[in-house]
């Protein structure tokens, strides 16, 4: 709970400058929108303090005069956040019209969801058995490929790659759309299936980096757990060396393992939003880059939040987990 | 791993193979970064985001090496500027020749011509351009008076092939052609063979000549630019840029970021961590909370928050990256030091009562070094692809363009669907060859400082 105010704070300081220059940018817009106001004025000093006195107006109306740490403005920022009030967005609109924040991120967060989720199931499902191949077989070829393709793929960056695959296999070979939005409206009985289809890139580019570094870590975990003596124990009895990997070596394994995959999950939320950008996915990291690109303030303060969130309930529900599956970690 | 000294790890270290390719790369990368600052100057890194500094350059040309695997070859954009220069005065008049020959040896027309002069003269000036084929034809291409300077003063101007008197005169000049000139650019009809339409391959010459009244008169600047469809050696991109400017700047930039940012982070997490480990109790409580705050923080979104509403600045950039970098460092470094306090030496280092800062500095720190390299070298490529994908999202400092920025750039002009693979591929292999070299140095030293995870 503390680090959820001090997240909202650090938001609020960035918050108040920003509205700021939106109420600015507000006037402006509205004065150039009306040629009217600006002949009425004979210099240019004039029209400028006119100006600067509806800036200040505004400012108090919305209670900005305030700086923005008095405990009154705290108060209503967070009751604010914490219902859900993110005010209504200014430029940006959800796909059936409406420019409340909060619709607007409700329609988008199921489709990152959706890619998402998926995407890391995938990739922890062939990571944990590749994984646990490789951390097997230590030296042999699958295993040095397996560890090598780690390292070269994290050290590209996802978008890249993205833009790579949406070069060869939309434009070279046109076998999937580039763009990942579907054209058909979404109450259409074939949005789904299109939707899928439009989810396939972008699932596999996010697949084919993510999966390396998966399996090289559970390699890493298996390797640490084939070494302690319970193990060497079990071999010399002459326990199946599959079910030693499979039941005993990978269970022990498991609290990082699990651990890493709700931080991941979350962490994906926010790694989105340059991957998302990339491939037009409708979802919250669009979303997000074209907040930022038209410096749509409610959206972004409501995404950053809301990402914040997950990324906390993450860390929770992890910690909770580790816990249940590490019993030592409780009595700490 | 406290019983490992430097000298073993060096030892190690050289006879690890990965480890030994990563510091190749790194080195080959340094070598680029140095050549970068000293052959391109930092003002024309600058002007990278001026267009009115790359208009002599193509838009989107190929690399010029690409002409190597092709059968035909693409016309490269060539920037002729060094004349042979000739004077000549008969009677009164004064004449300035300049003459730049060009061996034009491609399968397609060039996309245009340019010459872009500036003149010092006094009085009427007038300037003349022709061209002597490889097959001997003479074309009249332009005679134009100057405007009339009353002082010497200087002149400049650009002659664009797609100028309409360079037509016309070459419409009078149809009778050396056996096809029609309607509706053909002025650089079709003049690299053209003269019995059809197809280009002519061979030698050309410009000549450029100034007729004038004064025998001061002078062209200062000449430069001939024949528009092709390739140049450079990475090509060039939708605004004319040249991209290998920008990829070889791109190196120490990155480098830059890369190495300050998980230096310092590292050094900083080491040092929160240590400390808060040595101290224990309250303390250890305290700072570890607020540790776990800023690791609750998620990056990405508030990196972009930071760069839109504080500033853009690679500087500040680099200070927000290290603001997220040493958390989890710290952590390792705290329960590291835990261990490191209840040995001996350390006990007894605090019963002879030494200070606090000195145990902390002498006797808890050292341990921890190899781990930090290995930290340092595996936490760069991190640095690179966040900066990068800042970068990427168009939050990057314009001033100081990235191999990001390039991506980005790439992105907006939609150079994946247009399929400019030249624009797209080199910064990507770059972020990727930099992130790798780090990686295989951080891996190395990592299977020294870990020898469990040895293959």
């Amino acid at each position: 709970m503390i680090t959820l105010l001090i997240t909202v704070l650090l938001v609020g300081s960035n918050m108040d400058s920003i509205l700021k220059q939106g109420v600015v940018f507000q006037v402006r817009s509205e004065i150039t929108e009306n040629p009217k106001i600006s002949e009425s004025f004979s210099s240019v000093d004039e029209f400028e303090s006119f100006v600067q006195m509806q800036i200040e107006q505004r400012i108090k109306t919305l209670g900005l005069d305030e700086p923005w740490y008095s405990p009154q403005r705290i108060g209503l920022t967070m009751y604010k956040i914490l219902t859900l009030d993110f005010g209504r967005a200014t430029f940006l609109t959800s796909d059936s019209g409406s420019s409340d924040v909060k619709e607007i991120i409700l329609e988008k967060l199921p489709r990152t969801i959706l890619l998402f989720t998926t995407a890391t199931i995938i990739i922890s499902v062939i990571g944990i058995f590749l994984g646990a191949f490789s951390g097997s077989r230590v030296g042999s070829v699958i295993d040095r490929l397996t560890s090598s393709f780690a390292v070269i793929s994290s050290s590209f960056p996802v978008w890249w790659i993205g833009m790579l695959m949406i070069f060869l296999f939309s434009f070279v070979y046109q076998i999937f759309p580039a763009r990942a939005t579907p054209l058909i409206p979404s109450s259409d009985p074939n949005y789904i299936g299109s939707l899928l289809y439009h989810m396939t890139l972008p699932l596999i580019t996010i697949v084919m980096i993510g999966f390396g570094s998966w399996a090289y870590l559970v390699r890493n975990f298996i390797v640490g757990i084939m070494q302690e003596d319970f193990i060497i124990a079990k071999k010399t009895i002459g326990v199946d060396q599959k079910k030693i990997i499979y039941s005993h070596a990978l269970k022990n394994a498991a609290p990082p393992i699990v651990t890493i995959l709700a931080l991941s999950l979350s962490g994906s939320l926010g790694g989105a939003i340059i991957t998302e950008a990339v491939f037009d996915w409708p979802g919250m990291g669009r979303l997000y880059f074209e907040a930022i690109t038209v410096m749509d303030l409610p959206i972004i303060i409501g995404a950053t939040y809301i990402l914040t969130v997950f990324f906390l309930i993450s860390i929770f529900v992890a910690d909770l987990l580790y816990g249940y599956f590490d019993p030592r970690v409780r009595v700490g | 791993m406290s019983s490992i000294t430097p000298t073993e790890i060096k030892e190690e270290f050289f006879k690890n193979k990965i480890g030994i390719t990563g510091i190749v790369i790194l080195l080959i990368l340094i070598l680029t970064s140095i050549i970068a600052v000293i052959t391109i100057p930092v003002e024309t890194f600058k002007e990278w985001n001026n267009p009115g500094s790359w208009i002599s350059y193509p838009k989107v040309a190929i690399p010029v090496w690409v002409n190597l695997f092709l059968s035909e070859k693409i016309p490269e954009h060539k920037i002729l500027e060094s004349p042979k220069i000739n004077y000549d005065t008969a009677e009164n008049i004064s004449v300035t020749y300049h003459q730049f020959g060009i061996n034009f040896d491609y399968d397609d027309f060039p996309n245009d011509f340019i010459y872009e002069f500036s003149a010092k003269y006094s009085g009427s000036t007038l300037l003349q351009m022709d061209v002597i084929r490889p097959d001997g034809i003479h074309l009249k291409l332009l005679s134009t008076s100057l405007p009339n300077l009353d002082s010497n003063s200087i002149h400049s101007e650009r002659v664009f092939s797609t100028d309409d008197s360079i037509k016309k005169n070459l419409i009078l000049q149809s009778d050396k052609f056996l096809f029609s000139l309607n509706n053909l650019s002025a650089e079709d009809i003049v690299f053209s063979k003269a019995e059809k339409q197809e280009i002519l391959k061979g030698n050309y010459i410009f000549l450029i000549k100034m007729y004038g009244n004064n025998s001061e008169n002078k062209i200062q600047e000449s430069k001939l630019i024949i528009g092709g469809k390739a140049f450079g050696i990475m090509g060039t991109d939708e605004l004319r840029r040249d991209l290998a400017v920008g990829l070889l700047w791109g190196t120490p930039l990155a480098l830059f970021i890369g190495l300050v940012v998980s230096i310092a982070s590292v050094v900083m997490g080491l040092l929160y961590g240590v400390y808060a480990g040595y101290r224990g109790k309250k303390t250890d409580e305290v700072m570890m909370r607020f540790n776990d705050v800023i690791y609750a923080l998620p990056a990405l979104p508030f990196l972009i928050i930071l760069s839109v509403t504080i500033s853009n600045s690679i500087f500040v950039l680099v200070g927000f990256l290290m603001v997220f970098g040493w958390v989890g460092i710290a952590k390792v470094a705290r329960s590291m030091s835990l261990q490191i306090k209840t040995r001996g030496y350390v006990e007894a280092a605090i019963m002879m009562g030494q200070k606090d800062s000195k145990i902390v500095l002498r006797h808890i720190l050292p341990q921890l070094l190899p781990y930090a390299f290995a930290s340092i070298a595996i936490s760069v490529p991190a640095a690179i692809t966040t900066e990068a994908g800042l970068s990427f999202l168009g939050l990057g400092d314009p001033s100081f363009p990235t191999w990001g920025q390039i991506l980005h750039d790439a992105n907006v002009y939609g150079a994946a669907s247009r399929g400019l693979w030249w624009w797209i591929l080199p910064p990507g292999v770059m972020i990727a060859i930099t992130g790798l070299a780090f990686v295989f140095i951080g891996n190395a030293l990592d299977s020294i400082v870990n020898p469990k995870l040895k293959r």
